[in-house]
């Protein structure tokens, strides 16, 4: 690892003063992904903001009845906090699925969405990377690109975005709490993960000098009808080739609400609102699951290595909101998929 | 976030060196450590404490798993002057008065381990995953050990004996 200096911030305002003083300064939470960069030499912080003491380690009903998690909070505290697993459970299984005890025990939450993408590429400075060297090109693309994306690429970078947690935050609807040099703001789940464009350097809408604070989850936690299903090359501790957050809601066999996000297989988590349409109102069946998938899958184009990826998304879709309208979610320990 | 790799970057001197407390298995231990000295080094090459291995370095095999302030982590992703002020529980700190725990006996039972030298971080693992009580069948084992890596292939006597262990805990 190259030599860098070492700093800790008191509070989020003392954070974004620090990181506003030094363009070459990161901040540092967990430490998982970023620790781990800097080993390879894909990250040369100057300096690292430690941010592990401010105050952010708690998870607060809202006044909305939804529920604000500090970005702080430790990924393992988070997916066993009992009003988690009781009301947002989808989210916890998803936080489950990914990485393993050890890493979830020091990976923060703020930390989960800003971890980069695995792409071998990206790893390997002695190889071009748009994202980690703009303007040098894409190896993936006429490469080994087995993991890579199926939707959502540009000509500069089919790299995916890692994280099962995520996916499950995508389909809840959650929010993101920064804080920056020009005050606080609040960015939809959905806008906050970016595509490669031209600008695949750029993974997040985060502006330089802005602080991940919080995420607020809506009250609608979907605790009776959901499921996570994460299909990976080993049965743990493996990103997700593809994986699926379902979510609904039922009156009997119809569906009234229904929330369909995919990990493993684009930039960011995926969401199409015309999949979810054509679900709203439909019986919950075969044909219905198979039409979302579909849909959702419409524009997915795969590469040398990856063209499965698409007819095993259809499937794990599928399969999906099986688990889902069935009220049978995928264990995380068990892994027979039922 | 997009901070430009680009930007000029400052030399940073070598011989920085911030100090440090940890309580060590239970002894209270003062050192100075460059920022960008882990945990793990810490423990192995200042501090003599050389039970914890390094495998891959980079988080994927758990070989370097110890407990701070009683949560496994891999150490070797970890900065060691963050973890100011804790405590740190490695293998060397599980026996108590020359008695072996009740895990590292049940790994000499269960012939847990071959080479040995993933087994301190496997049974440090397992006494995180003992303490936070979520585990309770094999297939629940086997998940919440999974990032532990044994290329012996010893996972089942390893299931076997941190069964045996909890059985007694």
């Amino acid at each position: 690892m190259i030599n860098f200096q070492y700093a800790r911030a008191s509070d989020v305002s003392d954070a974004v003063r620090q990181i506003a003083a030094d363009p070459t300064a990161k901040f540092i939470a967990g430490g998982t992904n970023l620790i781990d960069l800097m080993k390879e030499d894909v990250e040369r912080p100057s300096r690292l903001i430690d941010i592990t003491r401010l105050p952010l380690k708690s998870v607060e009903e809202t006044a909305d009845g939804g529920l604000r998690i500090g970005a702080l909070v430790p990924n393992s505290d988070l997916a066993y906090h009992p009003v988690i697993a009781q009301r947002y459970p989808m989210l916890a299984s998803a936080i489950l699925a990914g990485a393993s005890a050890q890493l979830r025990n020091m990976a923060s939450t703020g930390g989960n969405l800003l971890q980069r993408t695995r792409c071998y590429y990206f790893y390997d400075t002695a190889t071009p990377c748009n994202k980690r060297e703009p303007g040098s090109g894409c190896s993936a693309i006429a490469g080994l690109n087995r993991m890579h994306a199926i939707l959502g690429t540009s000509e500069d970078c089919i790299a995916t975005h890692p994280s099962d947690m995520c996916v499950a935050l995508a389909a809840l609807d959650a929010t993101v709490q920064v804080a920056g040099p020009a005050g606080a703001r609040a960015i939809a789940f959905s806008d906050f993960h970016r595509l490669p464009g031209n600008t695949p350097h750029r993974d997040t809408n985060l502006e330089p000098n802005e602080i991940v604070t919080a995420v607020e989850l809506p009250s609608r936690g979907f605790a009776a009808n959901y499921t996570y299903l994460k299909i990976r090359d080993r049965l743990s501790y493996a990103f997700a080739l593809v994986s699926v957050a379902a979510a609904l809601e039922l009156e009997a066999d119809t569906i009234k609400e229904a929330r369909l996000a995919l990990g493993g297989v684009a930039h960011k988590p995926w969401r199409d609102p015309s999949a979810e349409a054509a679900l709203h109102g439909q019986a919950a069946s075969q044909a219905t699951f198979t039409r979302a998938a579909d849909l959702l899958l419409r524009d997915a184009k795969g590469f040398e290595h990856n063209t499965f990826k698409i007819d095993l998304a259809r499937r794990a879709i599928v399969r999906a909101l099986t688990q889902a309208a069935a009220g049978t979610p995928q264990s995380q320990s068990n892994k027979k998929i039922r | 976030m997009a901070r430009a790799s680009t930007a000029a970057r400052p030399i940073i001197p070598a011989l920085e060196r911030i100090p440090i407390a940890l309580t060590i298995n239970g002894v209270a231990t003062r050192l100075e450590v460059a920022p960008w000295t882990t945990l793990l080094d810490a423990l192995r090459d200042h501090l003599d404490l050389t039970g914890t291995k390094k495998g891959c370095d980079h988080g994927q095999c758990g070989a370097c798993t110890v407990l701070v302030d009683g949560r496994r982590i891999n150490s070797c992703l970890t900065l060691a002057v963050m973890k100011d002020g804790a405590k740190v529980t490695t293998i060397e700190g599980l026996a108590a008065d020359g008695a072996l725990n009740a895990l590292q006996q049940a790994f000499i039972d269960h012939d847990a381990f071959q080479c040995g030298y993933c087994t301190p971080g496997q049974i440090c693992s397992a006494a995180g995953l003992i303490a936070e009580g979520k585990a309770k069948s094999a297939d629940e084992i086997r998940e919440l050990m999974s990032g532990n890596i044994c290329r012996c292939g010893a996972y089942p006597n390893i299931v076997a004996a941190i069964q045996q262990a909890m059985g007694q805990s």
